[in-house]
């Protein structure tokens, strides 16, 4: 009995470091010399210590370029390591797509290589970065130790860019934030769109513009028919050969802005906006009741300002 | 004697639906367990009597994403004879949120509120008979509501919008004899170094013909640019909205109907 109890422990405290400590970060093969690791479809736990996020990253003839680094530290130091397994060429250039803290918090991983971002994506991770730091030490605990802030130091502008002997095209869009970028690689013809695209995963909306959004959907929409996109890397969930989760991605924002518009213009406030059930298609879609209600919190006051009337 | 037993049964009947008020012996449990409570009892309540009563419904999130925007709706419309709606958060750093006298209007407010860390949200709702009838709820935040600035007192946009109201009137459908009010303030709590307190101070509603509807006593912890949601039972016809800030800034606004 005593040794059973022994093995138990042994076990339970074995899982518990292997849960604190090692991401298993495994490169999924997306095309030739392109992978993504792909993240829970979850909330910040501490059990999952911030990996529900997708990254990427793409070998070309001179060197590697890192899309998006993760949650912390520790995340980035896994993601290099598991970088150098497939590769040994030298890191090119680290991208951050948007100044959400699961993109660039593994950005200390990567200090010796240039890191970069758009204009406004750069000034977001300065002033808010920290605060988010903070947020992820709450939420996920022991995970996030050593992480501090890396901010990226190269400013990156839309269109081609040639970066460890690859081709890419930087998109230059917003909505999900004021600044988010999507990167097209040529050669293989994959997009990874960062936050602009979740799949079958809620979308998260801290920073964001509905219209802008809906909009940048649209354009990317084009531009995977244009170009002929035969990979779609969303930010969070699982892989596309097609458009369909920028179709998805759509749907939830459009029934997001109808609903909230709607429940304003009823007169409903704020608690009776989040006692509102989902639709029944988006009841077993991953955290959608908690994006729900912090969506309530981020963009109900806008409607509800919105379907007010002035009186002086 | 017997004039006093009789007096005694009646209340003893009129209670019957809850706990009778607390006697110099005898205190009433928290049901929200708060090491708080005694302070509050005598802090905001002054000693007196007081119930814990299901029948005050206090609507708040478990857990508050943003605590500086907590939305708390009252409704102890299930009480006859309310006075007085005052609400309170006993780990707040001003404890006092709003007091509401719905003078002629049902007992029933929403707004938003700033919290500074997770704690019960009170509403002590004050009958005709002097006795408090206490409701509340816990909220979870991460915390920071009243010492983070607010968005306008670090920008300029305020000053020219300073007090400016929006209103909306429901007047059939399930809403019907609703009204929502949005005043622009920034609300300032003073607990921030180099920005004093300034606030909206009172807020009272009227009919057309001058009639106190209700009136609410608003306190720093409301939030910035304040929502409240009434509602103006069966008066009818336009109403008329005055309010005045800390600073003696003031706003006369008409709402129709
Ligand atoms: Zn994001």
């Amino acid at each position: 009995m005593r040794r059973l109890l022994s093995t138990l422990i042994a076990c339970l405290s074995c899982q518990a470091w292997a849960a604190g400590s090692d991401y298993q970060l495994t490169p999924l093969p997306i095309a030739e010399g392109v992978y993504s690791f792909i993240g829970e479809q979850a909330d910040f736990t501490p059990s999952n210590g911030g990996n529900i996020v997708n990254t990427g990253f793409i070998v070309g003839t001179e060197g590697v370029v890192v899309i998006d680094t993760g949650p912390s530290r520790r995340y980035g130091e896994q993601m290099r390591a598991a970088i150098a397994r497939i590769t040994p060429k030298p890191i090119a250039l680290v991208i951050n797509t948007h100044h959400h803290p699961d993109h660039f918090l593994g950005n200390q991983a990567f200090a010796d290589a240039p890191i970069g971002a758009l204009a406004e994506t750069g000034k977001g991770i300065a002033s808010e970065g920290d605060a988010f730091a903070e947020n992820l030490f709450r939420l996920t605990g022991d995970w996030m130790s050593g992480t501090e802030l890396k901010a990226p130091d190269q400013t990156l502008q839309a269109g081609p860019l040639k970066a460890g002997g690859r081709s890419l095209i930087l998109l230059a869009l917003k909505g999900h934030t004021d600044a988010d970028l999507a990167v097209f690689d040529e050669d293989s013809a994959t997009l990874f769109a960062g936050d602009l695209v979740f799949n079958l995963r809620a979308p998260t909306t801290p920073h964001a513009n509905l219209t802008h959004w809906k909009d940048t959907l649209q354009a990317l929409d084009a531009f995977m028919k244009d170009h002929r996109v035969r990979a779609l890397v969303p930010g969070h969930g699982p892989i596309a050969r097609d458009a369909r989760p920028i179709a998805w991605t759509r749907d939830w924002l459009t029934w997001l802005d109808r609903s909230l518009r709607e429940s304003a213009a009823e007169g409903l406030d704020m608690n009776e906006t989040l006692a509102r059930p989902l639709p029944e298609a988006y009841r077993d879609i991953p955290v959608s009741g908690a994006e729900y209600r912090r969506s309530v919190g981020h963009l109900f006051p806008a409607a509800e300002t919105h379907s007010l009337q002035h009186n002086n | 004697m017997i004039k006093l037993a009789s007096t005694l049964a009646c209340a003893i009947l009129l209670t019957t639906a809850v706990t009778p008020p607390v006697l110099a012996t005898e205190r009433p449990t928290d049901p929200l367990d708060s090491p708080r409570w005694s302070d509050m009892e005598k802090g905001m309540l002054s000693g007196a009597p007081y119930v814990f009563d299901t029948r005050v419904r206090v609507d708040a999130p478990g857990t508050a994403e943003n605590p500086l925007n907590v939305p708390i709706t009252i409704d102890a419309t299930a009480l006859a004879d309310v006075k007085e709606i005052l609400v309170f958060a006993d780990f707040n750093p001003i404890l006092e949120i709003l007091r509401f006298y719905p003078d002629a209007a049902p007992a029933y407010i929403g707004f938003r509120a700033k919290l500074q860390q997770s704690t019960p949200v009170r509403a002590a709702v004050r009958t005709g008979d002097g006795v408090w009838h206490v409701g509340g709820t816990l909220v979870n935040t991460v915390g920071g509501g009243c010492t983070a600035p607010s968005m306008g007192s670090t920008s300029s946009e305020w000053q020219k919008r300073l007090n400016e109201v929006t209103t909306r009137t429901w007047n059939e459908g399930p809403m019907s004899g609703r009204l929502r009010m949005r005043i622009i303030h920034p609300m300032d709590t003073g607990l921030i170094a180099g920005i004093p307190p300034f606030h909206l101070e009172s807020v009272v509603l009227s009919d057309e013909a001058g009639h106190p509807l209700a009136r609410l006593e608003v306190s720093q912890p409301v939030s910035e640019n304040p929502v409240f949601t009434l509602s103006r039972g069966s008066t009818t016809g336009a109403l008329q909205a005055h309010g005045r800030d800390n600073n003696g800034n003031t706003f006369n606004v008409r709402i129709p109907q």
